[in-house]
This record gives C-alpha cells, sequence and structure tokens, in this order.
C-alpha cells in the first residue's frame, strides 16, 4: 500500500475541538492563558473573549518558551499553553527547558490533530508512531494525560488547571471544519490588553 | 605576578545587568561566555534558563516582559541564525529582546565552519530590525551594553551587543 502525505487524511480522532476548548476554558480558574498561532487561537476566541488570553497569529514553536517565561515571572498565576500538535512539535525541545525549570504553575495542552489543519490538512509527525506524551515524559515532565473522549474535558481541566506542574496532555481532535473566528491581530494591542489586565501594565 | 587592577569585560557587563535589575539570563552557552554565565549562576537573585535552541529564548524574554519582569538573552553568533524566524515574536508585540553575542567566524577563525554564519550576523539581525551595537575593544564591552540595554528597554526595541573575536579571542584547537 501506498499513502500520498500530499493527501488530506483521515483518522479516528473524536473530540469536536470547539465546545471542548469552551469547556475547558470555563474550567480555567483565572489562568492566564498561551495559544498556539491559527487553530488553537481561534477555538479560545470562539469560546469567549478575555484580556487573559494571548492570542497569537505568528511565531510557531514559541508557545510553550513564552508561556515559560511569563510562568517564572508570575509564579503566583496559573498559566496554560493551549496548542497544536505542530506549533508544539517545532519547539519539542522546549519540553526539556520547562522539565529542568520545572515551574509548578504551568500547563500544557496540546490539540492533536495529526495535522497541519491551517496549511490544507496535511498529514502531521504526530498520527503514526510518535507519542507525544511520551517524549514530553522522556524529557522529564512526569505528569501527563492523554485523552480521547469529549466527556473527558472536565478531568483534563482539573489536569491542566489545579495539578502542581509542570503538567503535559495531549487530547486527540478530530479534523473538523469551524467557522473563522479572528480575534485582534495587532500584537502590541494584545501584549498591551494582557499586561494591563494582570496588573504589570498602567492603562 | 597576575594582575589584578584590570576587570574583565564579563565583570563590567554583569555590573550592568545588575544596575538595570535583569534577573533572568536564557542561554545556549559559548566558551566567550564562560566567565558571565558563572556570575549569573552564582548570583541567588538571578535565573539562568538553558535553551535548546537560541530561537526559544525569543519565546522567554517575550514571557517576561509580558509578565513584568526584564530578561536577556546570551549565546554565540550561530546561533543568530537560528533567532531571526522567531525575532518576529517581540518585535510584533513590542516587547524588548536584548541580546549579547560572542562573535566566531570573523577574526583569525580557525573553524571555517563558523565563517559563514559569523560574517552574516549583522545584515541578518539588521534585516529583521535589530539594532546592532559592535563591540571590539574589551574596556567598551560594558558601556555599550548599557547604550544597548537601554535601549532595548526603553524602546520596547530588539538590539544586540555584538562582542568581536578579536575581544574573546580566536580559539586554537591546540594549533600552533
Amino acid at each position: 500500500m501506498s499513502t500520498n502525505p500530499a493527501m488530506p487524511h483521515s483518522t479516528s480522532n473524536k473530540i469536536q475541538r470547539r465546545p471542548f476548548v469552551a469547556e475547558l476554558l470555563s474550567r480555567r480558574n483565572g489562568a492566564l492563558i498561551v495559544p498556539g498561532l491559527g487553530s488553537p487561537t481561534w477555538d479560545i476566541f470562539a469560546a469567549g473573549d478575555s484580556p487573559e488570553y494571548l492570542y497569537s497569529w505568528g511565531g510557531m514553536g514559541l508557545a510553550v518558551p513564552t508561556a515559560l517565561g511569563l510562568a517564572l515571572a508570575q509564579p503566583s498565576r496559573r498559566v496554560v499553553v493551549i496548542t497544536g500538535d505542530g506549533e508544539l512539535l517545532m519547539g519539542i525541545g522546549s519540553l526539556g527547558v520547562v522539565a529542568d525549570q520545572a515551574p509548578s504553575n504551568l500547563g500544557i495542552l496540546v490539540l492533536d490533530n495529526e495535522s497541519f489543519s491551517e496549511t490544507g490538512r496535511q498529514r502531521g509527525l504526530s498520527g503514526n508512531r510518535a507519542d507525544l506524551c511520551a517524549i514530553a515524559r522522556g524529557f522529564g515532565i512526569a505528569d501527563t494525560m492523554h485523552v480521547t473522549e469529549q466527556g473527558d474535558a472536565a478531568a483534563l481541566a482539573d489536569h491542566l488547571f489545579t495539578k502542581p506542574g509542570p503538567v503535559f496532555a495531549v487530547a486527540k481532535i478530530a479534523i473538523t471544519e469551524d467557522p473563522w473566528r479572528l480575534p485582534e491581530k495587532d500584537g502590541a494591542a494584545i501584549a498591551r490588553r494582557f499586561k494591563i489586565a494582570l496588573g504589570v501594565a498602567e492603562a | 605576578m597576575p594582575d589584578t587592577t584590570t576587570t574583565h569585560w564579563s565583570q563590567d557587563v554583569f555590573r550592568e545587568i545588575k544596575a538595570r535589575d535583569i534577573e533572568t539570563v536564557c542561554t545556549i552557552p559559548d566558551g566567550g561566555l564562560i566567565r558571565l554565565l558563572q556570575m549569573v549562576e552564582a548570583d541567588p537573585k538571578m535565573r539562568l534558563v538553558t535553551l535548546s535552541t537560541e530561537e526559544e529564548g525569543m519565546g522567554v524574554v517575550t514571557g517576561q516582559w509580558l509578565g513584568g519582569k526584564r530578561s536577556m538573552i546570551a549565546m554565540q553568533s550561530s546561533g543568530v541564525g537560528n533567532c531571526i524566524n522567531a525575532l518576529g515574536h517581540p518585535t510584533t508585540l513590542r516587547a524588548p529582546c536584548l541580546m549579547l553575542v560572542t562573535m566566531r567566524g570573523q577574526w583569525g577563525e580557525f573553524n571555517p565552519w563558523q565563517v559563514p554564519m559569523g560574517q552574516a550576523v549583522r545584515p541578518c539581525l539588521e534585516a529583521v530590525g535589530v539594532k546592532c551595537f559592535p563591540v571590539d575593544r574589551p574596556e567598551e564591552v560594558g558601556e555599550v551594553f548599557a547604550a544597548a540595554a537601554d535601549m532595548a528597554y526603553n524602546g520596547p526595541l530588539s538590539a544586540a551587543v555584538l562582542v568581536s573575536q578579536r575581544v574573546i579571542g580566536a580559539k586554537g584547537f591546540g594549533q600552533k
């Protein structure tokens, strides 16, 4: 059998990302959210706007390092990354940096649809043999969670938003066609609003 | 008898780091940074963040600034090439990114593999809007670093201090 990597592929993933992310955020308990670029940012904005969401339109691979810098600067605030499989893999070594610094206030969630969904649903690297939770544990992030069901959102929220960090999780999400929901794209405006909400800049 | 009257440029830079409340230094280490990194590690009020690749530093310093803290990155010139796309991150968010770069491939380099990136550091950084502050005299590194740091944090903008291989000394690999 041959496969054409340029063709869209199908997976058995079931989780519907938009309602799943909305349920997670309803349980975020004041956490600061650092989304990866693209679809996770659209999912988060679709669930409702907040100045505590650091929307991203670029910087692929930098969601985890950005959240790490923030978590170290604000040890009394929970910081949670919600990103995609391709975004995480582009900065996969940053899991080693997180494990080394070991911030107890950092959680990382990968919405894993095993595809580069923003650019045409080309096949990604997490759908075949790679195990992202095993990779995270290999770097030294001991507490990981792998979820495959829509009904796992409450347990996943508890893992991400309340357990001592750093914690890591993968949610196997379906490839879905969701309406565009695009937030502010001026990075300076996003950052300024975020800093004011955090109390480190004046309005 | 060793000369104890002069200070190493690393001490001058460390003094300026402390004067500006920079608490976190991200790094992929370089031989030219040994003394500075030792001083950072020895300071209980400072944090050294060892990276797996230099572009992660653009994320960490941006996150630090979002959280109200000052930080910077120290690296070898070869690491600059890894940072180019990532430098769009602090630039777009209007975050300061202060870089201390020890140069290779520039002055009496023994290893030709260092030359292509070493020669391209300044044009690459300037192409993505980073202000460059080259310095080739050891006694001037501290004040050049201070000037670059003040411009970075007051901007906010991205600034790179390029410490010449003439200051560091060309690595010899045991060659005569």
